[in-house]
């Protein structure tokens, strides 16, 4: 199990006048090698989740344990902690600060101990993985793209060699066919390497085509945890939440509502083109 | 009458210095525009990143100057000093962040900033801020702060900020970006209000497409020349190409697409959800079988 969550609240300001609870009795279990999809509107604590899984904030009361390890233990190594569970916060590429790409990746490892060439062998491992072509290795990562600047900073994360890599909303910003490169390559990194993958997102068509489960935070609860087939069947619930299910999952049951005989939990576009033609076979 | 906006063979570019301020190389940004955008449309404007949509809009309320070719805003030359306030206050912008460009501790007072600069005087300064959160729907939300605030409902302050001006016309760039779905309605809902009961004319950039679908007109560009001009229709029926400009459809006009391209009959392009059940309903009482 890579992170369990027992009983977890979290209280901003707690003590004044101000006491904002932002995590309510959260109890999660994310085990190794998952690809898990995090949604729910702003403000209801997606962020504040996230950061208590890497110990980044403490818990109000409750206990978080990475690999059976209590993360609150005083003892406990919080600088590896944050190592094996690599986050990429939103906009990453704001964070990239060195003369060249490739340094930027060098410097987590590099604090992490490593020697210089373990350093450099982990970011060309990474910058590859990301898929930078070697050209811009030696470029100002200020003179990339913004789609390639993304990916060079979630490189950094990769070559500090997370067993959990969380990211927030990766695609915020980017055009289509930048967001469908960054969700591609995120997908082809959990199929390779297996390692476990957060992903917060506020669109609902990236999150039904890529993970295997969906978590919905609302008002400081985790509201539905189940595969995205289950909880997009929620859809009206999801909508009081601010949220919504991908746009087929609509037109499957506009579809049944006008009496054709389709799946309605349908929830990607392949899925619904299949339920469609199916649907004008029978007879 | 004049147009809102109108570009002449606008033309700009940036000179790239490296670390010790030698000029590198010069980038046009935004190369050869010629459009125009009569009072009262709603127009979008798509394009990915770094394909020059952003620099293009900075020009239609003066915040950059051409380096070669003409913009008028509402008939005044942009380059022209004496015209500088008037643009600015006929052409209001409205950005990514909600969080970069609030600066009143308090709703009314951040919307009531425009205004107050502008000297209007006091009492008419409230009127403004009354009907301005209202068409954006925050009224009830005047004397809350705006931290407290959701980002959907963050930017539609700042709305009301650009609409106490009382502006012809209102620049969007990306202003859903950053926003969860519910926030992205809100602000849509906002802008396609002010345009049909307003009259006021919206610009809106974005990377989401199903946002575009309503607009009057479409402008598409690529490495800073508008590729593409047309109504939502007729552009979203070039699935392909807005694909190669790395660009896509609303996922209801792909899924359409595919359909077709499967067999089914289908008008081309589908651009809502109520069109492909009606394509759908329509080839199911022809008795049509694949």
């Amino acid at each position: 199990m890579a992170i369990l969550l027992n009983h977890v609240n979290y209280i901003y300001d707690e003590d004044t006048a101000m006491a904002n609870a932002a995590l309510i009795d959260v109890s999660l279990k994310i085990p190794d090698g998952q690809f898990i999809g995090i949604i729910g509107h702003t403000g209801s604590g997606k962020s504040t989740l996230i950061q208590h899984m890497n110990g980044l904030i403490a818990p109000s009361s409750g206990q978080i344990f990475f690999n059976n390890e209590d993360i609150c233990d005083r003892d406990y190594n919080k600088k590896n902690l944050r190592a094996r569970v690599g986050l990429v916060f939103q906009y990453p590429e704001h964070q990239l600060f060195e003369t060249d790409c490739f340094k930027d990746v060098c410097f987590g490892p590099k604090n992490l101990g490593l020697s210089q060439k373990d350093a450099e062998l982990r970011a060309y491992t990474a910058l590859k993985q990301v898929g930078l072509e070697d050209e811009y290795f030696y470029q100002s990562p200020f003179d990339l793209s913004g789609g390639q600047k993304r990916r060079v900073a979630i490189a950094g994360v990769l070559a500090m060699n997370p067993e959990v890599l969380i990211l927030d909303e990766p695609t915020a910003g980017l055009d289509p066919k930048g967001r469908e490169e960054i969700l591609g390559l995120i997908s082809e990194l959990h199929r390779k390497t297996g390692i476990t993958i957060i992903l917060v997102s506020h669109s609902m068509e990236d999150v039904a085509d890529y993970v295997e489960r969906i978590i919905v935070m609302n008002r400081g609860r985790v509201t539905f945890d189940g595969e995205p087939k289950e909880v997009f069947s929620h859809y009206k619930e999801l909508e009081e939440m601010g949220l919504a299910a991908p746009q087929v999952t609509y037109c499957m049951q506009e579809l049944r509502e006008a009496g054709f005989d389709v799946d309605t939990s349908v929830t990607t576009l392949l899925e619904a083109k299949n339920e469609i033609l199916k649907a004008f076979m029978k007879c | 009458m004049s147009k809102m906006i109108q570009t002449d063979k606008l033309v700009f570019e940036y000179i790239r210095r490296d670390e010790e301020g030698n000029v590198e190389g010069i980038t046009r940004a935004v190369d050869e525009v010629d459009l125009s955008v009569e009072p009262g449309q709603f127009i979008a404007i798509l394009g990915h990143n770094g394909s020059g949509k952003s620099t293009l809009a900075k020009h239609f309320n003066a915040l950059l100057y051409p380096t070669e070719g003409e913009v008028h805003v509402d008939g005044m030359l942009t380059e022209d000093e004496e015209h500088l306030w008037d643009i600015r206050q006929e052409a209001g912008m409205i950005f990514q962040n909600p969080d970069n460009q609030i600066i009143g501790q308090v709703v009314e007072e951040d919307v009531g900033f425009g205004p107050e600069n502008m000297g209007v005087p006091t009492e008419e300064i409230w009127e403004r801020v009354d009907e301005s959160l209202r068409a954006v729907r925050m009224d009830k939300y005047r004397k809350a702060s705006p931290n407290h605030l959701s980002g959907g409902q963050k930017q539609r302050v700042s709305i009301a900020g650009v609409i106490a001006m009382h502006p012809k016309c209102i620049i969007m760039d990306e202003p859903t970006a950053m926003l969860d779905p519910n926030g992205r309605r809100e602000v849509i809902r906002a802008a396609r209000g002010l345009n049909q009961v307003e009259g006021i004319t919206i610009i809106l950039i974005t990377h989401y497409m199903e946002e575009v679908v309503d607009a009057d007109k479409v402008f598409v560009m690529d490495r800073g020349r508008v590729v593409m001009e047309g109504t939502p229709r007729g552009i979203f029926k070039r699935v392909d190409e807005l694909k190669a400009l790395r660009l896509g459809v609303p996922q209801v006009t792909l899924l359409a697409h595919e359909l077709r391209q499967a067999g089914l009959p289908i008008p081309d392009p589908i651009l809502t959800r109520k069109e492909l059940i009606d394509a759908l309903k329509k080839l199911r009482a022809e008795g049509y079988m694949l």
